[in-house]
């Protein structure tokens, strides 16, 4: 039985996380000395035994009160803005990204590459750059946790939600699932491998032969027939797709929504909830049709129809 | 009923509310307070008692990690079974129901509560609610988590759902109920010159929880509803295959479930300011700063359900105003730490049973609260949640706090309940053996929670196994700790030392009665002249003053 006693840290984030929790400890001795400290003091010196000066205090307990409260107050208003500064880079990968597709199921997680290889319970990154993951679930609520990266993400059935990480060590880590998600939930675990970028190279290689996801998803895109309206040379109007991704775009009643991954899936599978300003509402639905893979490979599609959104932008790492 | 029976052998023939009476019948319909919160007393323990085997067989299961002792599916049943029953059958109405209901009334000089018949009602909700949880358990159980997480719950498990969500659903009503008739009695029932700023602080913090019961339940209820509602009629509320957003279900759930935490720790505060004020014989410093920090607390506790939430997929800004709300109510928690290590200054202490447990929850309370402060931290949440830092950190509060307060509270009130002494040796024992048991049990839980053991796993990582060893060891104190009383409470009832009055010489209005008092509680009615913890070495009464004319 081996005596662990830190995770393992292997990302800029980890360390910044361990910094923020290490403070919180020193706090938390201090906090622990500042109340303790004195009452075992007093646990001695006012035994009811003891011969002691027991009379009543001369001062004001006001001032004793503000004092106590408002120190605190604005210890924990810093703890707060570290934390949360912390928590908004979190939030916000940073947009050149490599990025792979997650699909949590009872009781495995499906990963896909954008060069199209596939692996189940596994995640080959390579080191040094940005990996965000999109992520959904095809039935109950799961969590992608990678403590060596100390990021942790609910994965929702009929949303995508993202996490990302910039891996600085090579090795081979947990993952696990956070969320209860039934029997097998202990079970629902795999391991991420950082790897030197051209063994990552050679791995993609090595893989089956595989389709980059863009090209599967323009399989599906002609198969569906999605290309029959959204064309140039379609008689049925319906708005073309290219330079959609990462745009606001007009509603019929009014509002601006942003074309990221959750709106194109939305319009695939619920294309009534959200009509396109100045277009019919003639799109039919593809729920039950689909899987979260292939709707992921149509996401890639459409994405990749706007390279110049998808390339811009400098993220800060 | 027995236990009455048992009671006749050592108290003498002077009438009071245990025998008056030794029939069943008299017990099972009494609308007496002091009988309904004994009957709860002993509706708990049994609810305590089954939880804990569950608990006992988790810890057994998790001492290796391959999970061979039971099956994964029996686990899960497991951790349901314990954290149902803890928080709703123990947790919620521990001390609230059974001390809360034998003193209230004796504190504010009453005859009773102010609706004894509904007082008895509730009990009797709650011992259905818990008997349909229980039928639930044994016809097959449910697997869900005490969480009842959608759409898993809703859509996906293949178990007794709906009906557990049907005993909690009912036992709810229980709480909503003494909730409402401790209001009513706070209101309406104190004697004459009892003012609110006479007030016990334990009648505070009953009055602030009752509020959350009061309020906070509801929701519950109706978020069982709609989980039966979806699994039974297959209506999209939670399930997106339907149509509906699992998202709504978390915060139903813990727009009640926050708060309810509130009910699980402000009754364990309000019994540990009567107990250091007692045993260090002073007036809690900043009497009114404590009693307000407890409405403060309930409150903001229905503001931060959301920090529940920081990698459920809601919004950023959402995450950070839940932080930030989360980080005010930290502030009236500290408050009452500081000021009860303030209360001793200059006191004159002495360390009997019920002080030692109240020193031990302050001692657990402190490490669980600023275990918060990091659960609260927005980035630091991220890695720790659904982890065993979370499953530390609560057990910290609600075990180390609010158990620990429960049996300072029990000692404390032993022998006004039952006219007989505890030995007192074996109590300061038994509260030393807990207090080192639980921080065995729990505070490696910390260490492997950061290490990134999640939580509800049957089979885990074999890195993870050391803290877990040490866990189990600690368990096993821990239960002698929680079994001894058992024994030297019942000792008691035949060999204990009649108590007096007052055993403690103690202030408050209970004490004014005889042990165990009359059916009627009081002769006649007190009348009070001054503040209830008038104990000698009073703050300076000039003091407290100026801080009650400033506010
Ligand atoms: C001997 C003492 C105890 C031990 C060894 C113990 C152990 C455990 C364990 C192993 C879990 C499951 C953690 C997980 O896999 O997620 C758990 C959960 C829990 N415990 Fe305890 N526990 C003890 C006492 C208590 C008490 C006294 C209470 C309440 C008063 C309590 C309340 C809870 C709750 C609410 C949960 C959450 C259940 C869930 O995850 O759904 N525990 N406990
Ligand atoms: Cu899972």
């Amino acid at each position: 039985m081996s005596f662990p006693f830190f995770p393992a840290s292997g990302s800029a984030m980890a360390t910044q996380v361990d910094r923020l929790f290490l403070f919180l400890v020193a706090l938390t001795i201090v906090v622990h000395l500042i109340v303790f400290g004195p009452m075992i003091f007093f646990l001695f010196k006012y035994r009811e035994s003891k011969k002691v000066d027991r009379s009543p205090l001369k001062f004001s307990t006001l001032k004793v009160e503000l004092v106590w409260i408002i120190i605190p107050l604005i210890l924990v208003m810093a703890v707060f803005a570290w934390g949360s500064h912390l928590y908004v880079n979190l939030q916000e990968p940073p947009k050149e990204a490599i990025e792979v597709n997650v699909v949590g199921k009872q009781w495995m997680w499906k990963i896909q590459h954008p060069e199209g290889n596939r692996e189940i319970n596994e995640l080959h990154v390579p080191v040094g750059s940005v990996v965000k993951l999109v992520m959904t679930s095809q039935d109950v609520i799961h969590s992608f946790f990678l403590p060596v990266f100390r990021i942790k993400q609910d994965v929702l059935p009929g949303r995508y939600t993202t996490e990302w990480f910039q891996a600085t060590k090579v090795g081979s880590y947990h993952l696990f699932c956070a969320e209860y998600c039934g029997t097998m939930h202990s079970h629902m675990i795999g391991r991420v491998h950082v790897m030197e970028p051209k063994d990552y190279e050679d791995w993609l290689r090595e893989g089956e032969p595989t389709e980059p996801l863009v090209q599967s998803g323009q399989k599906l895109f002609q198969e569906l027939g999605c290309s029959g309206c959204h064309s140039m040379q379609s008689q049925f109007h319906a708005p073309l797709l290219e330079g959609i991704f990462g745009r606001p775009v007009p509603l019929e009643e009014g509002r601006m929504v942003m074309a990221d991954e959750k709106y194109i899936r939305d319009s695939i599978l619920l294309p009534q909830l959200q009509i396109a300003a100045g277009y019919p509402n003639i799109m039919p639905s593809f729920e039950g049709r689909l899987s979260e893979e292939e709707i992921f490979q149509l996401v890639a599609y459409i994405k990749n129809l706007s390279p110049k959104k998808a390339k811009s932008g400098k993220g800060k790492p | 009923m027995n236990a009455a029976q048992e009671f006749n052998f050592s108290i003498e023939a002077t009438k009071n509310y245990l025998n008056v009476n030794y029939s069943v019948k008299s017990w099972l319909f009494t609308r007496d307070h002091k009988r309904i919160g004994l009957l709860y007393l002993f509706s708990i323990i049994f609810f305590f008692f089954i939880a804990a085997m569950a608990a006992a067989l988790m810890r057994l299961e998790l001492l290796t990690p391959e999970g061979d002792l039971v099956l994964a599916d029996t686990y899960n049943k497991l951790f349901t079974i314990h954290g149902v029953l803890m928080v709703w059958f123990f947790l919620i109405p521990s001390i609230p129901a059974t001390l809360g209901n034998f003193v209230i009334p004796l504190m504010l000089g009453a005859r009773d509560v102010a609706f004894p018949r509904i007082n008895l009602l509730s009990w009797y909700l709650f011992i259905f609610g818990g008997g349909v949880t229980l039928y639930s358990i044994i016809i097959g159980g449910v697997d869900t988590g005490w969480t009842f997480y959608t759409p898993y719950s809703s859509a996906y498990s293949n178990s007794y759902v709906v009906m557990m969500v049907v005993g909690v659903f009912v036992a709810g009503f229980s709480s909503i109920l003494t909730g409402l008739n401790f209001i009513v009695t706070i209101h309406k029932m104190r004697a004459p010159g009892l003012t609110w700023m006479r007030l016990p602080l334990f009648i505070w913090s009953m009055y602030a929880t009752s509020l959350i019961l009061v309020l906070a339940t509801p929701v519950l209820a109706i978020t069982l509803f709609l989980i039966a509602l979806e699994r039974l009629w297959q209506v999209g509320i939670f399930n997106p295959a339907l149509g509906g957003d699992p998202i709504l279900f978390q915060h139903l759930f813990w727009f009640y479930s926050h708060p309810a935490v509130y009910i699980m720790i402000l009754p364990g505060m309000g019994v540990v300011s009567e107990l250091i004020a007692c045993f260090s014989r002073k007036q809690i410093f900043g009497y009114t700063f404590v009693a307000f920090s407890s409405l403060a607390i309930a409150v903001l506790g229905f503001l931060v359900w959301g920090h529940h939430m920081f990698v459920s997929g809601q919004s950023v800004y959402a995450g950070m105003i839940f932080s930030l709300l989360s980080f005010l109510v930290a502030i009236p928690s500290a408050v009452k730490v500081f000021n009860w290590t303030a209360t001793l200054y200059r006191g004159s202490i002495s360390l009997k049973t019920p002080m030692i447990y109240a020193l031990g929850f302050i001692g657990l309370f402190t490490l669980g609260g600023m275990t918060g402060i990091f659960l609260a931290t927005l980035g630091v949440d991220v890695h720790v949640t659904d982890t065993y830092f979370v499953i530390a950190h609560f057990h910290y509060i609600m075990v180390g706090g609010m158990v620990l307060a429960f049996m300072g509270g029990l000692h404390y009130w032993w022998p006004k309940i039952t006219g007989r002494l505890y030995p007192e040796k074996m109590g300061q024992l038994s509260a030393l053996i807990t207090f080192i048991g639980f921080n065995l049990t729990f505070f490696p839980q910390f260490i492997a929670g950061y290490l990134g053991m999640p939580r509800r796993y049957h089979a885990y990582a074999a890195e993870f196994q050391i803290y877990n060893v040490l866990s189990t060891a600690g368990a096993s104190i821990l239960g002698v700790g929680y079994v001894l009383p058992i024994f030297y409470f019942l000792w008691s009832l035949w060999f204990g030392k009649k108590a007096s009055m007052n055993p403690w010489d103690a202030r408050g209005l209970e004490w004014q009665t005889a042990s165990p008092p009359s059916q009627y509680n009081f002769e006649q009615t007190p009348i009070v002249t001054e503040q209830t913890h008038a104990y000698p070495l009073l703050t300076s009464e000039k003091t407290l003053r100026k801080v009650m004319h400033v506010r």
